[in-house]
């Protein structure tokens, strides 16, 4: 099987580490892709100092938006605010460590897309901060 | 069904051998199995000679050119029409206009029928198995118009809800606008019927054809439809052209839809004379080069024959439906056995439809995943989501037993 199937890839989707919600959370932001019904909650705790002390996301979609929602999540969780904000599409490109063409990139994109959300405070329709 | 009961009702082996793209690897080693005919049909290459045929001997614009070449391309265009209005029983040629496909043909009639004829309160009955270009030309007139829009129910099987047609039509429907066949669930609905009581009604049928008209015989005046929509790329064809048929009646009494060159009989610098049908609802330089290719593929499914066509697919579903239904954890949307094509869309537990799609693509073949253009359809099953394989003609039961095979493969990687 392809590179998008690889083991790396499957054990976040089957086994996420950072599903579910948090009891107390600073910030929320979800989206979701229209074409396929992608759909992603997120929830974000930032610590006093400005890290980001614990995050949990939720959603329905196809193995790449919701693996690439966990390793992002996991990637963040303990950086500054200030650092997650420059994470870039490449630099999760790169955590992800495989290439994809136009659609599914959108899928592995969403999870940074509801990052950004969270982060900037858009307000997400139906998300409750 | 056995593989050789197959080929009793058509080669479609020797059939293949005509379409140069079904020839090709998905990969180099890995064969293409295309299963996403629904979306667009593969093109045999007497319609891709067709095409270029006109380009290298006989481009000219059409009409009203006095020189050779112009007469040439005129006859050409003009015996296209007279290709597609006997290959649906249209009365004459001028009641087939040309458009660019089965979505503009719903938009011309809902802004020039409709707008001349829809009014507020009065109501159109759609299907809630209506592809969004039979759904939201039609919401948008709603919104501008304030003409009400009501559905016959689909049943859990995927078909129409036929008891729920007489209290609807009791409300005096202008317009009944369905679904020959269902693009996500293959269903046929008894549309000759529908029209039958939408008539008695009083109101006018429009059918959606994008479907059926590829994959069954169809005769117009049998089926009572008022309007037909269908596109020319599903039927063989080239993209860039579809059809509306119109009755002469409803056609000449229609204003026009887009204003330019050829609608026109005399302009003046403040005014216009609208010129006769077809040619009013051709306003510019049409697809001249699409509509002679759609000509020679209306010639080619005449010569396969449209009856054995529709049985070859009645036979390949009745042998992919057990089949599907026999892998775990796969839910078909729509198990309508009767009056149905060879269209199959299904969700798998804990499989995303883009993964399953995919994992089928490693596997060489081509299916479509996501809503299909009918969301609404897929809100009612309750599922964002399904993977589509649907066959033509030229796919083959090993086609069939390709995917099956891969669907468990899928279910292993995901295990």
């Amino acid at each position: 099987m392809e590179d998008l199937y690889r083991e790396y890839i499957l054990d976040h989707y089957k086994s996420p580490k950072f599903r579910g919600h948090l009891d107390d959370y600073t910030l929320v932001y979800e989206d979701d892709n229209p074409t396929c019904g992608d759909h992603l909650h997120m929830e974000l705790k930032i610590a006093p100092d400005g890290t980001v002390a614990d995050a949990r996301f939720d959603g329905m979609g196809c193995a790449l938006s919701q693996a690439s929602a966990d390793i992002l999540l996991e990637h963040i969780v303990g950086k500054p605010v200030e650092e997650v904000k420059a994470f870039s599409k490449d630099d999760l490109l790169n955590l992800l460590g495989i290439s994809l063409g136009p659609v599914r990139l959108k899928c592995a994109l969403l999870s940074l897309k509801v990052l950004k959300g969270a982060l900037y405070g858009l307000n997400a329709e139906g998300a409750q901060k | 069904m056995t593989v050789s009961d197959f080929s009793r009702i058509l080669d479609a082996r020797r059939l293949r051998a005509d379409f140069p793209a079904l020839q090709r690897a998905t990969r180099p080693g890995v064969p293409l199995v295309y299963l996403d005919s629904t979306a667009t049909s593969q093109k045999p290459q007497q319609v891709v000679d067709a095409l270029a045929a006109f380009y290298r001997s006989r481009n000219a614009n059409v009409h009203r050119g006095i020189y050779t070449l112009a007469e040439e391309a005129t006859a050409a265009y003009e015996e296209a029409r007279q290709k597609v209005a006997a290959f649906i029983g249209a009365a004459e040629a001028a009641e087939i206009v040309f458009v660019r496909n089965a979505t503009e043909a719903v938009n011309l009639v809902a802004y020039a029928w409709g707008r001349a004829n829809l009014h507020a309160g009065d109501l159109i009955v759609l299907t809630e198995m209506e592809h969004h270009a039979n759904l939201v030309p039609w919401q948008m007139l709603a919104a501008e118009r304030g003409v009400r829009l009501e559905f016959i129910p689909v049943t859990p099987e995927g078909a129409l809800d036929m008891a729920a047609l007489p209290g609807l039509l009791a409300q005096e429907p202008k317009l009944v606008a369905v679904s020959g066949m269902s693009n996500v669930t293959g269903v046929q609905p008894d549309v000759a019927e529908i029209a039958r009581q939408a008539h008695a009604a009083g109101a006018v049928v429009l059918v959606d054809g994008a479907q059926l008209v590829p994959h069954a015989p169809v005769d117009v005046q049998a089926l009572g439809a008022d309007f037909l929509a269908f596109s020319g790329h599903k039927m063989l064809g080239p993209t860039g052209v579809g059809v509306l048929y119109g009755r002469r009646a409803l056609l000449e009494a229609m204003p026009p839809f887009l204003g330019g060159g050829d609608m026109i009989r005399w302009v003046k610098l403040r005014s216009f004379d609208v010129n006769d049908v077809p040619y009013k609802f051709e306003a510019g330089t049409p697809p001249i080069a699409e509509a002679v290719a759609l000509g020679a593929a209306v010639d080619y499914l005449q010569h396969v024959g449209m009856e054995a066509i529709h049985a070859y697919e009645q036979a390949m579903a009745a042998y992919v439906l057990p089949r599907l239904q026999e892998v775990p954890g796969l839910h078909l949307l729509g198990t309508a056995t009767e009056r149905r094509g060879a269209v199959f869309s299904f969700w798998m537990d804990d499989i995303h439809a883009h993964d399953v799609a995919q994992i089928l693509d490693h596997y060489g073949i081509a299916v479509r995943a996501g809503h299909h253009c009918a969301q609404p359809l897929h809100t009612k099953f309750g599922v964002p989501a399904t993977a589509r394989a649907s066959f033509y003609f030229y796919n083959l039961p090993e086609e069939a037993d390709h995917l099956i095979a891969a669907l468990y493969k899928a279910k292993e990687v995901f295990a």
